[in-house]
């Protein structure tokens, strides 16, 4: 059974004075995301990924289509137990402190009494905010609170969670520890939907991504098989900083770094190289194929859907 | 109580005291001391009168205030802080929210008003050195305070539901105004023809008749209340609240968070 299942939804918000200008937010979506895995929801800012998941979370109502999350309708009320979700830039009441806030959620969410205190321990201090319980929320920086969202989120135990650009605000350390808790939530069977336009996060992270821009689904896939057209490419990489002139007639794309060299060669070259780089006795580092990035991929759907646009204008 | 809505409430609550709206009770306990002490020096026999119509005015002025400055913003400001989208994204209904944020404004504004109360019969005792049995007339005058900030919560919750705040404020303190004055709009309507009393009657039926909740002045000067009137007034508030609240959750029901 698909964790969510999302068919057809669409948003069209009615704008302008009278308000009887439509502005689409998202086009028809349909996009399926399996039990347990990490799934990057991609796309630039703007492009309908706090739509969507607003739609799903049940705070904007669609203009048409439906979900299906965890086998169930997605407007069902005990849905909601099950899932958990982090805001974009959460801000919460900051009267309350950290554990006041925790144990709040959790009686909103129904976690019985004598778990609930334990419960929130555990959860202050899987995110770093064991020290900092007793203090009002207000004193608390923008990646603390990014730590209180991810808390909040997790606290009752929910089978899919849903991140909505989980790394914002965070320092590098903050950065790999939430990819650490993502990737502890699959671990334990969990289901994780992401978004995020931070593509280094979504590639590390992810066993699926999908892209979306201009409220429109442009890409879906597990990151191999979106990475994986090799263009018959390799990288080789030599230490030190000469090219031998064999090499440099071969037309090959290549960097020079103080210590090292990097270039970019016809797979059929490859053994020609490396004959070159023993008579000039030059010491080999590396030679792997050359992959599409997630960010050229990304980049490429991006450039397309504006070609689409332009050329339909 | 369903348990969410008592948890919201309760939460809300907490929220008006940590934002120290409670300590407008020192600007109550100040104004009441200082007019008891000014009464005591300057009226013969009347001090009595005084202290109860400055005091029952006060706990009433200082509630509406406090429900309406609250009230207004117990929607649009977790709307617009954005704190309502970890709420409605648990097993929380939307109506849930609105009832809870209700009773915990309606929870904070007893309390607030208990501790008035007790601040005037102090001023009481300090003027007269006794009680008698007429005073206790005083707590039914309370009681009407208490029911005027159930509608006026519900209301500011209404405009809270659709409106800003700064709208909201000025709608909530305006069917406050004009139903401190419905008798005389249902007497306007009485006398007037046409258009104009059909207008006036219908305005009159669906502002809130807070005049009926004013007993202060019959009330200080030791007149009963009749027991037809509680029933009527209890019956009123309860029947206003709820819809003005069925109001605010079928806005809420159907509006999208953006």
């Amino acid at each position: 059974m698909p964790a969510i299942e999302i068919l057809g939804l669409e948003k069209t918000y009615m704008v302008g004075f009278w308000r009887k200008r439509p502005k689409c937010a998202l086009s028809p979506l349909h996009l399926t995301v399996e039990d347990g895995e990490i799934f990057g929801f991609l796309g630039p800012n703007g492009a309908g990924k706090t739509t969507t998941l607003k739609l799903l979370m049940g705070l904007v109502f669609p203009t048409s289509g439906t979900a299906r999350i965890l086998g169930h309708e997605w407007t069902d009320p005990s849905v909601k137990a099950q899932i958990g979700f982090l805001p974009e830039q959460p801000y919460f009441y900051d009267y309350l402190t950290a554990h006041e806030l925790l144990e709040y959620y959790g009686q909103l969410s129904g976690v019985p009494a004598k778990q609930r205190k334990q419960r929130v321990e555990q959860v202050l201090q899987q995110v770093g905010l064991r020290d900092v319980k007793g203090v009002q929320l207000r004193k608390f920086s923008k990646g603390m609170l990014q730590r209180v969202g991810i808390g909040q989120a997790i606290l009752h135990n929910p089978k899919l969670v849903f991140f909505d650009e989980p790394m914002s605000g965070l320092d590098p350390m903050g950065r790999r520890e939430v990819r650490d808790l993502m990737e502890q939530l699959k671990h334990e069977g969990k289901t994780v939907f992401f978004s995020t336009h931070i593509l280094s996060d979504a590639e590390a992270l992810c066993d699926r991504v999908a892209i979306i821009h201009r409220g429109e689904l442009r890409g879906v896939g597990a990151i191999e098989d979106l990475t994986s057209s090799v263009q018959g490419k390799v990288e080789v990489i030599w230490q030190g900083s000469q090219v031998p002139a064999s090499i440099k007639a071969l037309g090959a794309e290549i960097r020079v770094t103080p210590d090292r060299v990097r270039a970019i060669i016809d797979e059929s070259q490859q053994d020609a190289v490396i004959d070159a780089l023993r008579r000039e006795r030059q010491r080999l580092v590396a030679i792997t194929p050359v992959r599409t990035s997630l960010e050229a991929y990304f980049v490429e759907k991006l450039r397309h859907a504006e070609t689409s646009v332009g050329s339909k204008a | 109580m369903n348990t969410r809505v008592a948890y919201i409430a309760s939460n809300t609550f907490r929220e008006a005291v940590r934002d120290r709206v409670l300590y407008n009770l020192i600007a109550f306990a100040l104004l009441l001391s200082g007019a008891a002490i000014l009464v005591g020096q300057i009226s013969i026999e009347i001090e009595k009168l005084v202290v109860i119509n400055l005091g029952l005015t006060a706990v009433s002025l200082f509630g509406v205030v406090i429900a309406i400055f609250i009230g207004i913003g117990l929607v649009s400001k977790e709307i617009e802080k954005r704190t309502l989208y970890t709420v409605l994204s648990r097993p929380v209904r939307r109506w849930e929210f609105i009832v809870g944020k209700f009773f915990g404004l309606a929870g904070t504004l007893v309390v607030n008003a208990f501790f008035m109360a007790i601040g005037v019969f102090a001023a009481l005792f300090y003027v007269s050195h006794k009680f008698v049995r007429a005073d206790a007339l005083i707590l039914v005058a309370l009681y009407f305070i208490i029911l005027e900030f159930v509608i006026i919560c519900s209301l500011a919750l209404l405009f809270s539901s659709f409106s800003s705040p700064l709208l909201s404020a000025v709608f909530a303190f305006s069917l406050f105004v004009i139903g401190s004055f419905a008798e005389d709009l249902r007497n306007f309507a009485g006398m007037a023809h046409g258009f104009t009393r059909w207008l006036a009657t219908g305005a009159a039926y669906l502002v809130p008749n807070f005049s009926a909740f004013n007993v202060i002045t019959s009330v200080a000067h030791e007149q009963p209340v009749a027991g037809q009137l509680i029933l009527n007034n209890t019956l009123y508030a309860v029947f206003y609240a709820i819809m003005a609240l069925s109001g605010a959750v079928l806005i809420f029901e159907n509006r999208d968070l953006k």
